[in-house]
């Protein structure tokens, strides 16, 4: 129903972050040699994200994304490249904890430093039909690094 | 002007602008009473006990069936089946006539408009049997391409199964001019999705010439779990049961069984009897509004959005002129996706449908994943459009700040 309120989470969940990620994608395109490429679809909206990942050792030295979708599970497939990054397993398994943990509604999850720039989606835990849409992308990249992992 | 205060979720919402009813509609309040006094009045299991209540709620599931007989042009009111709904009723046909009747080679023609619902079931089971499923391609506005499905039709053809108004387009599709060339070319049987018509116009099934008709109750201002199947006599004589158990039986030995007459043969089990009763409340209160009236108020509304809609720059607006629709608006705005113009409407209590509408091979042909879609009735009025332009230049605004 119509408020104030709602009107300003709105204006939360779409803020000048996150629509330039949507605009601006950053590693954006197909990796070369990736060692893991997940396709995840979202079939509510037909949306669909590929996640592509390479690793050295323990850490992943290289991630890019492709595909289509709203403004949040690109932005969310954004951010998560630019966070994970050249960082160690164990730490990205943190975020991508963290991340879930925030967009699910906890607090204090979206209060940690170790989420940067993506703490700009905590917004979605106030729209349940949208986390879904922000998540995509961390759940192709968990299956990446599962699938890494055998 | 428009019948909002019939509609007791609408009176306690005011602030809501509710636009989706191709998805499911409101229930007015005699709908509510019906389903209510059933329970009240007359709730017993109909055709079992020898009891004055239960020949009460037999008599008030029969006079549900008699009533939405005569809503339909429904000659044989035994001859209509209750089901679930839409969903269930094709498939029903899909698999008791399909699976009795289909063999290897056989074609089955869908179209690139129909629901998961008359596409999926046929679909399945061509792939079961060895049968061919064909789909006809549809013009660039958004119709049945007649060419195509003219180029399909052959002495094969055992089915040929279409929407009678298309959910995501809306398109009115030309029910008697597909009837007349599948009978010219084919002995097919024609299967007519009816659940986006039956709440819009009038249909009258012996007039359609068709062999199986399907509808929703929850759509025609009727409850969730109720619908309905219309076909010929003969046909569903010769159809095995599609569920077994009780009510459909005659005779059960220890090694057959026989089976009970139409419709009972196709309503195993206890019947959803209050809601039939709902559903005969929804159909006597829309032929109190006259359906001429109910599509003459949702076309001036859809008219209306889609020429406000068209004048703002970016819109898509799928699908034919509105003179050729139901009220149904399909469109899209430049990249902002549709998922995001509804949750931005939803801010402003517009709730609008985002998403393929259970068409994705319709989205592939249109080169989208998805649509907005703004679909009226009964309730809406002026106000309503307002809202969604209002949202729908919203949109435009926050996403326009973040242009490169």
């Amino acid at each position: 129903m119509p408020s104030p309120e709602r009107s300003a989470q709105i204006g939360a969940l779409y803020q000048e972050m996150i629509l330039d990620h949507y605009r601006r994608p950053r590693n954006k395109g197909d990796l070369a040699n990736a060692e893991q490429t997940v396709v995840m679809k979202n079939p509510l909206c037909g949306d669909e994200i590929a996640v592509h990942v390479s690793f050295d050792g323990d850490t992943i030295s290289d991630v890019r994304f492709s595909g289509r979708g709203c403004s949040i599970s690109q932005a969310s497939a954004s951010m998560m490249t630019q966070l994970v990054k050249g960082k160690p397993l164990s730490e990205i398994e943190h975020i991508r904890t963290r991340f879930r943990e925030m967009v699910m509604g906890d607090q204090a999850a979206g209060e940690d430093a170790s989420l940067g720039s993506a703490r700009a989606l905590g917004g979605v835990s106030q729209f349940p039909a949208r986390v879904k849409c922000a998540l995509l992308a961390w759940n192709a990249l968990q299956t990446a690094m599962t699938a890494h992992a055998e | 002007m428009s019948w909002k205060a019939d509609f007791p979720l609408l009176v306690r919402n005011p602030g809501l602008h509710y636009v989706d009813s191709a998805a499911t509609s409101q229930k007015p309040t005699v709908v509510l009473d019906a389903i209510r006094n059933f329970y009240e009045t007359a709730n017993a299991n109909p055709h079992r006990g020898a009891y004055a209540l239960s020949v009460a709620a037999t008599d008030a599931y029969d006079d549900a069936r008699q009533l939405l007989a005569r809503f339909l042009g429904v000659a044989d009111a035994d001859a209509l089946i209750f089901t679930r709904g839409t969903t269930e009723s094709l498939n029903l046909v899909a698999t008791s006539w399909g699976r009795s009747n289909l063999a290897a080679g056989d074609e089955i023609v869908v179209t690139a408009m129909d629901h998961h619902a008359n596409f999926v079931p046929w679909q399945q089971l061509a792939i079961s049997i060895g049968a061919k499923l064909r789909i006809c391609e549809l013009t660039a506005d958004g119709r049945i391409d007649l060419h195509s499905l003219a180029s399909l039709l052959n002495r094969k053809t055992r089915v040929v199964a279409f929407n009678h108004v298309s959910n995501a387009l809306g398109t009115i599709n030309p029910v008697g001019e597909i009837v007349r060339m599948v009978r010219d070319h084919t002995a097919a049987i024609i299967v007519c999705d009816g659940a986006q018509a039956v709440p819009h116009m009038t249909v009258k099934f012996d007039d359609l010439d068709v062999d199986f008709y399907a509808f929703s109750g929850h759509k025609m201002c009727g409850p969730m779990g109720i619908g309905g199947l219309i076909g010929r006599r003969a046909l569903f004589d010769s159809m095995p049961p599609y569920q077994t158990g009780g009510d459909m039986v005659e005779f059960v030995h220890d090694d057959v069984t026989t089976w009970n007459a139409l419709p009972h043969k196709f309503e195993a089990g206890t019947p959803n009897a209050a809601g039939a009763v709902g559903l005969a409340a929804a159909a006597a209160y829309l032929s109190a509004i006259g359906m001429e009236n109910v599509l003459r108020h949702e076309q001036a509304l859809v008219a209306e959005a889609s020429e406000r809609l068209a004048a703002i720059e970016g819109i898509t607006i799928y699908g034919p002129s509105s003179a050729d629709r139901s009220g149904v608006v399909s469109f899209t705005l430049d990249d902002v996706h549709p998922h995001d113009l509804a949750t931005i409407l939803d801010g402003d209590g517009v709730c609008i449908r985002a998403g393929n509408h259970c068409a994705q091979p319709l989205m592939r042909r249109l080169d989208v994943s998805a649509t907005a879609r703004a679909s009226f009735y009964v309730y809406n009025d002026t106000s309503d459009i307002d809202a969604l332009i209002e949202g729908v230049l919203k949109s435009k605004e926050i996403f326009g700040h973040a242009v490169a």
